[in-house]
């Protein structure tokens, strides 16, 4: 007896410091961040380092604001892509789909969140780049040049849109699983009771399925969300990584994590380098800190309807 | 029968390899209520479910056999399935509140079906929350979540949600059963109140239910219709040796 008891407290003690310690990660990461960008932090004003848009190392500028920037379009523009296309998939899966299509299509949904990120981002260059080159970037630049946001002034085809793409893809599975779980905990008794008052299959979808799932629909794009800001690796090799403010889809851009997998452990005798790289780091922490306290209280928002 | 409102010709169900319903033929009264009556898994609810088609949902389920309502072949392939379960509600086992308002509920249907002035819709809402015996409970909150209501005024809210697309026929499967007694008797008032206006079909598995409420009494064993008949025939002069069995709860 005394033994099954004591063997229970351990046991919980044990999971209490496996959870706490990895949780404290995330402070450790921090801190570290923190403390080796100090230096930059004390020697520039923070506006500066933020608002800035001119970076020359060697001349000891350091203007994050391109970088910021390119990360938020990059995000934005993978999320306007994803978002609704991974709710439609999820939503047929989830209602329409036989059991027998469900049973094909989820696994190889799956698959994609399981293809490593240069991959993606090889398959970027080969086929999302010279796409864009050769046909999208002409067209939509003849079509809708007039409108800044398409105009196409960058023939290369490395540019945000390229980078959104491929970072949509990689959204995609996280998404769909999510949502797809999501919409099928809803109670069958609510479609029914839809169903029965003479609702087509789509209405009760939309003001019923979707209505009951929204928080958990939110905590799914959140967590597409997080993956998108974070990526690094399939962006950077299609994004361009010119650190320029990008004013259309397909102008290049150098989102903050490229800039700091391309730069560092290079040139690091350049006073105060190192330090901007971590700093670069520490910003992107905090963005994404940012956006997940944001998502929190919208989640919060939705929540508290309790339909 | 005189006059039927709906009437079943030669109905099988399959779920996948499962024989469901074999081979029922029968005929429900208008403006009465008909109970369903028949030990656990002997395929009621089926039965229920298949006079709106919502047996249907059930994927890998084959129906043969002919249900007619006034003469319309529900099954039929130009039938437009929203326009039967329009013409037929249904009160399930649980209360389900659709995610919105007390109001809105109300109006869900109404509104799918194209009523759109807003005193249309007011005036239809109390009119069916009043039907189903909620107004003087919910007039005060029409716009609060519907899930905020306790079980019983939850299931009222179903039978006003039902009986706001103006059915012809009211389906009932064991529509008391999550509820507590003052609950359960309310709406079996309601539902007597009802009949005059509605052909109603209960499924229930309480034999005292069945006796209170029913004119018409359906037994079904196993998927098979064993007898049926006016209420006071079936419990009084049994024609099966099952049905009697049944009647002294042998099962």
């Amino acid at each position: 007896m005394l033994t099954r008891s004591l063997k229970d407290r351990l046991a919980s003690r044990l999971m209490f410091l496996v959870t706490f310690s990895s949780s404290l990660i995330v402070f450790l990461i921090a801190l570290a961040l923190y403390a080796r960008a100090r230096p930059i932090l004390t020697a520039k004003p923070l506006g500066e380092l933020i608002f800035s848009s001119s970076w020359h190392p060697l001349k000891g500028e350091f203007g994050f604001y391109p970088f910021i920037l390119g990360t938020l379009w990059v995000t934005a523009l993978a999320m306007i892509i994803s978002i609704p296309l991974s709710l439609l998939t999820a939503i047929y899966l989830a209602e329409y789909a036989s059991a027998r299509v469900r049973g094909v299509v989820k696994p190889l949904i799956d698959l994609l969140a399981g293809i490593p990120s240069v991959v993606y981002g090889l398959w970027g260059v080969l086929a999302v780049v010279p796409l864009i080159r050769d046909y999208v970037a002409p067209l939509m630049g003849r079509s809708l040049g007039f409108i800044p946001l398409f105009s196409a002034e960058n023939l290369t085809g490395y540019s945000v849109l390229a980078g959104s793409i491929v970072l949509a893809l990689m959204v995609f599975p996280i998404i769909i699983s999510v949502a797809e779980e999501v919409f099928r905990s809803v109670p069958d008794g609510l479609r029914e009771a839809s169903l029965a008052l003479g609702a087509t299959r789509w209405q009760m979808v939309k003001h019923v399925v979707i209505r009951k799932a929204l928080p958990g629909v939110v905590a799914a794009i959140v967590l597409g969300f997080s993956r998108a800001f974070g990526e690094t690796m399939a962006v950077l090799m299609v994004v361009g990584n010119v650190a320029m403010i990008p004013s259309s889809i397909f102008d290049p851009a150098y989102p903050l994590t490229a800039l700091i997998a391309n730069n560092y452990g290079e040139m690091m005798s350049i006073p105060l380098y190192d330090s901007a790289l971590l700093g670069a780091g520490l910003f992107l922490l905090l963005m994404v800190l940012c956006f997940n306290i944001m998502a929190r209280i919208i989640l919060r928002r939705v929540l508290r309807e309790e339909w | 029968m005189a006059n039927p409102h709906i009437s079943v010709h030669n109905l099988n169900v399959f779920y996948r390899d499962h024989h469901a319903l074999k081979d029922l033929t029968v005929e429900l009264p208008e403006r009465q209520i008909t109970a369903i009556i028949g030990p656990s898994g002997c395929g009621k609810t089926t039965f229920l479910k298949s006079l709106n088609r919502l047996v249907e949902l059930v994927e890998g389920t084959k129906i043969s056999g002919k249900v007619l309502v006034r003469g319309l072949d529900i099954y039929h392939s130009d039938v437009d399935v929203t326009e039967i379960r329009k013409r037929i509600g249904l009160l399930s086992q649980r209360p389900h509140p659709l995610p919105m308002s007390i109001y809105d509920n109300v109006a869900f249907g109404p509104r799918l079906h194209g009523l759109k002035g807003r005193q249309e819709l007011d005036r239809t809402v109390e009119d069916h929350l009043r039907a189903a015996g909620l107004w003087d409970e919910v007039k005060d909150r029409l716009h609060a979540p519907a899930s905020r209501l306790s079980a019983g005024q939850q299931q009222r809210l179903c039978l006003a949600r039902g009986l706001a697309v103006e059915p012809e026929v009211l389906l009932g499967d064991e529509p008391t059963s999550a509820l507590d007694p003052m609950s359960a008797q309310h709406i079996e008032r309601r539902l007597l109140d009802l009949k005059e206006n509605y052909t109603i079909v209960i499924v229930t598995h309480i034999l005292r239910q069945a006796r209170r409420l029913a004119d018409y009494v359906i037994f079904l064993y196993l998927g098979e219709l064993v007898e049926h008949g006016p209420a006071a025939d079936f419990f009084n002069h049994p024609q099966e040796a099952r049905t009697r069995a049944y009647i002294r709860g042998e099962f």
